[in-house]
C-alpha cells in the first residue's frame, strides 16, 4: 500500500539498478544495437542483407535444416519428457528429489564434457554404433551426421522440457482422473479428456522452450555434425569470424534473435512460461 | 525505583520526557481525501497518548510520520521544540514497537536489544549491562541466546519492548502492538506496557482502535475520524463528555436518541417526548446547535414498570424488552425505545430477574447523566 | 516439512509455482504407479545422465585415442591434464575469470535485485525484463555481436573482455536468486532497524544482506558455475594468449585430437557437482 520512503533523499532504488543496466547495456544491448545497425548501413542504407536472407540458397537450406532438427529435438524431447515428468508426481517425495536431481546435475555441467561424452558415445566403434551394426541396421553414420546431433541436443534440451511440464502437470488433481475413472471411462479416454487438456498450457510453454533454445545451438552441432550440414549458429560464425561478413552475419543474427523472443513472448502468454523460466534461470539455461 | 546491580539501569526514573508537537499536519497521498488532514496535537513529555480509530482514520499514518517513514506533505512536526521534518528515521531518536515485533531473525534475543547500542557504538560492556537491565524490567531474564521463533508472542514483544527502551529514546511509539495476542495476553501485557511507563517515565504514543484498550493504557485519547482528529482528551472525559456523536459510538455503548435538530434552551424533544436538558451536559460543538443527539450511558439508564415509578425529575422514554444478555457480573438489558424502537440497552444488576422478554417497561435517567451531542 | 530435503535452490520455485498439491499422499492401493511408469522413468533418467558417467572411465583410459571402452587403465591424461601449460594455464583463465564475472554479476546483480524489490509499476517491471534478456537470447546471436563490438573496443582476448562478458551472463542468475530471497524477507525489519538508529547502509550490512546470504551466495555458485562452463561466447573472444577451460578443451575435440579432455571433463563435472551442492548444503543447519 503505501511506500517507505525515505524522508528527503531522491529514490535511491533506481540508483541501485543502474550498475546492472549500464553492464548489461554495455555487454549486451550495446554490441546487439551496433550490430543491427550494421545490418541495415553496410554499405549505405539498405536491407539487402535481409534480403539476401531470403534469396540465397545456403541460408535457406541451413534455416530449413535447423528448423527439421530442432522440431525434431523438441518432438523427442516432448515424447520422453512427458512421461518422465508425469512419472515425477505420481512417486513418493523423496524419489522425486532424486528424479529432479538427476534432471538439474547433468543440466548444470559442463557443455563440453556432455558434448565429448556424446562424441564418445555415438562415434564409430562405440557402443552405440556397434550395438546398431549389431542388431543388422548397418553401418549408421551417427557423428557427423544430423541423427548424433539430434540425439544429443535433446538430451540437452530435456530439463527444458521437463521442468515446465513438471510445473504444470503438478498442479493438475489427480481426483480428477479417479473421478472419470470411477464414472466409467477407461484410462486411456479418462487421460485424454481430462488430464492432457489440462496439462496443455505446460506442454505449449515446454515445446516452445525447446524448439527456442534448439534453433541457437552451436556447439552441439558444430562437434557432432558436419561443415556440409551447418545449422543456423555455425553459419553465423562462419559468416562473421571466416567471411567476415559483419552485416550479413548481423542481419542472420537478428532474424533468430527477433524469433526467439517472439517465441517466447507467446510462451509466456499462452503457458504461464515466467514461473518456468524462472525454474529455468535459478537451474540455468546451460544447453548453448 | 528499581534498583539494578549495574551501573547503568536504563535512564528510568529521572528521564522527563519528550514534548511532541504537531503543527497542521497533512498527509496527501494523492487520493480523494487525504490520508491525515491539518491535524494538530501536543502530546506532553511523559505523556501516555493513544492514538484511536477505525482503520484508515490516519492514526497509523500519523504514528509513521512522527517516526519520519512518511513525509509530510505539509505542517510541521518538532521534537521538544526541534524540528524535526527533514530528518531521517535513524535520526529521530524514537524507539518503535510493531504489530508482528519485527524481531530479527537471525539475531538472538541479546543481540536484538543490543542492536541500537551497538549502533551508538557504546562499549561492549555498558551494553551487555544495559541489555540485561531492560531485560529484567521487561521480566524476561534467562532467554539471552534464544532466538525469536523460540518464543512465544507474548515473549516476542517483551523482546521488542526491550529493544526499543534500551537505548534511552526521546519517545515510544506502538503501533499497534498488542494485535497479534490473544486476549488474555493481550491483558497480561497491557498491564505490563502501562507498568513500564511508570517506570521509565518517557513520552508513549499509542496506537490501537480497539477503545478498551485505549480508555485503559492513556492519560489521554486523541480520536480519529477520517484523517482528523475528533477529540482529544483523558479517557474519562472523552467517555463522559463526549462531543460528537462518533466519539459517544465509538467509545463504550450508548443510547442514542437522533433529534434531527439543534438544542438550544434547556429542553429538547424526541418522537413526541419532552426532556429537560442540563446546560452543563451539552456539548460546546457548533454543530449542537443545527443537529444534536441525546446521548445516554446504560449504566444511567433505569428500568421501571411505569412512568410514575420514574423517580421525579427524570427524562422518561416507553421502552419494549427484547433480550437479557447475561454478562456475568451484570445483565444487558436490551430495548427496543421509543415509538420507532431505536435499538438500545440498560445495564442491570447481576441478580435482577424480574425483566423478561417482551415486558413493556419505562426507560428513565437523570437529565445530568445524559449528553447532547453533535450528530 | 520435507519441501527442502535434497532440492537444489531453483526447484523451490518449481515446487512454489506447481503448489502443494504435488505432494498429496496417496493411496497406493487406489492408485498405484503400474511398472510400465517406473521402466520409462528410470529409462529417461539413465539418458539424462548417460553421457556425464561416460567421461568418467574415459578419463582413466590412458593416451590411446577416444576410444570407449578404453584399452587400459591409467592416469596419464590426468597427470597430462596438471602438468601440460595448455590445459593448466587455460584451467587457471577460466577459474579467475570465473571469480572475478561471479563476484562482478553478484554485486551488481544484488543491488539490481535490492533495487527492483522496492519499486513497483510498469517500467521496473519492464527493467526486470530487460535484466533478463539474456537468459533468452541466443548465445551465439550475442556472441557474435558481442564480439564484432569488441574487437572494436580492444576488448578481445583480455580478461576484463571475458569478465564483463560473462558477468552480463551471470546476473539473471542472481537477480532471480536474490529477488526469491527478498520475497521471504519482511519489510517492517527495514523499519525497525531504523528506529533503532542504523543508517540505511548498516541496516543493509546487518539486517538484509545477512537475511539474504543464501540468495545471494547461490546466485553466486550459479554465475560461476556458468561463467566456468561458457563455450560460445569464450570461443569467440578468445586469443592465441588467452584461452578459457572450455576453449581448450573444444580444441581438444576439433583439432587436436587430444584425449586429456576427458580428464578435463570428469573434473569439471565432479567439481560443478560438488559445488552445485554448496547450496543446498548451507539451506539445512538454517531451518529452525
Amino acid at each position: 500500500m503505501t511506500t517507505t520512503t525515505p524522508t528527503r533523499r531522491p529514490r535511491p532504488a533506481w540508483l541501485l539498478l543502474v550498475p546492472a543496466l549500464a553492464l548489461l547495456a554495455g555487454v549486451l544491448l550495446v554490441p546487439l544495437f551496433q550490430s543491427f545497425v550494421r545490418s541495415i548501413t553496410t554499405p549505405t542504407w539498405t536491407l539487402e542483407h535481409y534480403a539476401r536472407l531470403f534469396t540465397d540458397g545456403v541460408t535457406l537450406t541451413v534455416l530449413g535444416r535447423t528448423a527439421t532438427t530442432a522440431l525434431l529435438v523438441t518432438l523427442i524431447a516432448f515424447l520422453l519428457g512427458y512421461p518422465y515428468a508425469y512419472f515425477m508426481t505420481r512417486v513418493s517425495d523423496r524419489t522425486r528429489a532424486v528424479l529432479l536431481v538427476v534432471v538439474l546435475i547433468p543440466f548444470w555441467t559442463s557443455v563440453m564434457a556432455r558434448n565429448f561424452a556424446w562424441l564418445t558415445i555415438l562415434q564409430r566403434g562405440g557402443p552405440v554404433h556397434t550395438f546398431l551394426t549389431w542388431i543388422g541396421l548397418g553401418d549408421i553414420q551417427l557423428v557427423g551426421s544430423q541423427i548424433g546431433v539430434t540425439i544429443a541436443m535433446s538430451q540437452v534440451l530435456l530439463p527444458f522440457m521437463v521442468l515446465p511440464l513438471f510445473s504444470a502437470l503438478s498442479g493438475i488433481d489427480r481426483k480428477l482422473l479417479l473421478a472419470a475413472r470411477g464414472l466409467g471411462s477407461s484410462p486411456l479416454v479418462a487421460f485424454w479428456k481430462i488430464y492432457w487438456p489440462l496439462s496443455r498450457g505446460g506442454v505449449v510453454a515446454g515445446l516452445i522452450l525447446v524448439f527456442t533454445l534448439s534453433l541457437g545451438f552451436y556447439v552441439t552441432p558444430a562437434l557432432l555434425g558436419s561443415p556440409q550440414q551447418s545449422l543456423i549458429a555455425q553459419l553465423l560464425a562462419q559468416r562473421t569470424t571466416q567471411l567476415l561478413d559483419f552485416a550479413g552475419a548481423g542481419a542472420l543474427g537478428m532474424l533468430v534473435l527477433v524469433v526467439t523472443l517472439v517465441l517466447v513472448a507467446w510462451a509466456n502468454r499462452v503457458g504461464g512460461t515466467i514461473s518456468a523460466i524462472g525454474v529455468v534461470a535459478t537451474s540455468g539455461s546451460k544447453g548453448r | 525505583m528499581t534498583t539494578t546491580t549495574a551501573a547503568d539501569a536504563p535512564a528510568t526514573a529521572t528521564r522527563q520526557g519528550t514534548q511532541i508537537r504537531l503543527e497542521h499536519v497533512t498527509k496527501d497521498y494523492g487520493l480523494a481525501t487525504p490520508a491525515v488532514d491539518d491535524i494538530s496535537l501536543t502530546i506532553e513529555p511523559g505523556e501516555f497518548m493513544t492514538l484511536l480509530g477505525p482503520s484508515g482514520s490516519g492514526k497509523t499514518t500519523t504514528l509513521n510520520l512522527i517516526a519520519g517513514f512518511e513525509s509530510l506533505s505539509a505542517g510541521t512536526i518538532a521534537l521538544n521544540g526541534a524540528d524535526v521534518g527533514k530528518l531521517p528515521p535513524h535520526k529521530r531518536d524514537l524507539g518503535m514497537l510493531f504489530q508482528n515485533y519485527a524481531l530479527f531473525p537471525h539475531m538472538t534475543v541479546a543481540q536484538n536489544v543490543a542492536y541500537p547500542l551497538r549502533e551508538r557504538r557504546m562499549p561492549k560492556d555498558v551494553i551487555r549491562a544495559k541489555v540485561q537491565a531492560v531485560l529484567e524490567l521487561v521480566q524476561l531474564t534467562g532467554r539471552d541466546d534464544n532466538y525469536p521463533t523460540q518464543l512465544s508472542g507474548g515473549q516476542q514483544q517483551r523482546v521488542a519492548l526491550a529493544r526499543a527502551i534500551v537505548f534511552d529514546p526521546k519517545a515510544l511509539l506502538l503501533d499497534e502492538p498488542l494485535g497479534a495476542l490473544d486476549r488474555n495476553l493481550r491483558g497480561a501485557l497491557q498491564a505490563e506496557i502501562r507498568r513500564i511507563h511508570r517506570e521509565v517515565g518517557s513520552t508513549f504514543v499509542f496506537v490501537t482502535h480497539d477503545q478498551e484498550e485505549a480508555m485503559n493504557l492513556s492519560d489521554r485519547i486523541a480520536l480519529f475520524n477520517t484523517g482528523r482528529i475528533e477529540q482529544v482528551g483523558s479517557p474519562e472525559e472523552l467517555y463522559r463528555a463526549p462531543e460528537t456523536l462518533f466519539t459517544a459510538r465509538f467509545l463504550g455503548d450508548s443510547n442514542v436518541f437522533e433529534l434531527g435538530t439543534g438544542v438550544t434552551g434547556s429542553s429538547a424533544g424526541w418522537q413526541g417526548a419532552t426532556w429537560a436538558v442540563d446546560p452543563g451536559t451539552v456539548s460546546t460543538h457548533p454543530g449542537v446547535l443545527t443537529n444534536a443527539a441525546i446521548v445516554v450511558r446504560p449504566e444511567d439508564l433505569g428500568i421501571t414498570t411505569t412512568a410514575a415509578k420514574a423517580p421525579a425529575g427524570s427524562n422518561t422514554v416507553t421502552a419494549v424488552v427484547t433480550d437479557v444478555e447475561y454478562m456475568g457480573s451484570y445483565r444487558t438489558a436490551m430495548l427496543a425505545l421509543g415509538p420507532s424502537g431505536v435499538t438500545g440497552r440498560a445495564r442491570l444488576d447481576a441478580f435482577d430477574s424480574t425483566l423478561s422478554i417482551g415486558d413493556e417497561v419505562v426507560a428513565h435517567w437523570r437529565p445530568e447523566r445524559q449528553r447532547i451531542v453533535a450528530a | 516439512m520435507s519441501t527442502d530435503t535434497a532440492l537444489e535452490p531453483g526447484t523451490e520455485t518449481a515446487y512454489v509455482t506447481a503448489g502443494r498439491k504435488g505432494r498429496r499422499r496417496r493411496d497406493r492401493s487406489v492408485d498405484p504407479i503400474p511398472w510400465w511408469q517406473w521402466v520409462v522413468g528410470i529409462a529417461v533418467a539413465i539418458y539424462f545422465i548417460l553421457p556425464t558417467l561416460f567421461v568418467i572411465p574415459m578419463s582413466f583410459g590412458g593416451n590411446g585415442s577416444f576410444q570407449f571402452p578404453p584399452k587400459e587403465f591409467s592416469l596419464d591424461l590426468y597427470v597430462n591434464f596438471f602438468s601440460n601449460p595448455k590445459w593448466i594455464g587455460s584451467l587457471g583463465n577460466s577459474l579467475v575469470v570465473a571469480v572475478l564475472a561471479s563476484l562482478l554479476a553478484t554485486v551488481v546483480g544484488t543491488a539490481a535485485a535490492l533495487g527492483l524489490h522496492q519499486l513497483t509499476g510498469r517500467l521496473s517491471q519492464f527493467l526486470r525484463t530487460i535484466l533478463m534478456v539474456s537468459m533468452v537470447t541466443p548465445a551465439i546471436v550475442v556472441a557474435v555481436a558481442v564480439y564484432v563490438s569488441f574487437l572494436q573496443w580492444h576488448l578481445v582476448g583480455s580478461i576484463g573482455g571475458y569478465v564483463l562478458a560473462h558477468a552480463a551472463i551471470g546476473v539473471p542468475f542472481v537477480l532471480v536468486s536474490v529477488t526469491s530471497a527478498l520475497g521471504g524477507f519482511d519489510a517492517k525489519l527495514l523499519r525497525a532497524s531504523a528506529s533503532l538508529g542504523a543508517t540505511p547502509w548498516r541496516t543493509f550490512l546487518r539486517v538484509t544482506l545477512p537475511l539474504i546470504s543464501r540468495g545471494v551466495l547461490t546466485g553466486a555458485v550459479f554465475a560461476f558455475v556458468t561463467s566456468l562452463d561458457e563455450v560460445v561466447i569464450a570461443l569467440f573472444l578468445r586469443s592465441p594468449f588467452f584461452q578459457t577451460l572450455p576453449v581448450q578443451m573444444y580444441t581438444a575435440v576439433t583439432v587436436e585430437v587430444d584425449p586429456t579432455i576427458a580428464a578435463a571433463s570428469s573434473l569439471v563435472v565432479v567439481t560443478v557437482t560438488l559445488l552445485l551442492l554448496i547450496p543446498l548444503l548451507v539451506r539445512r543447519p538454517k531451518r529452525r
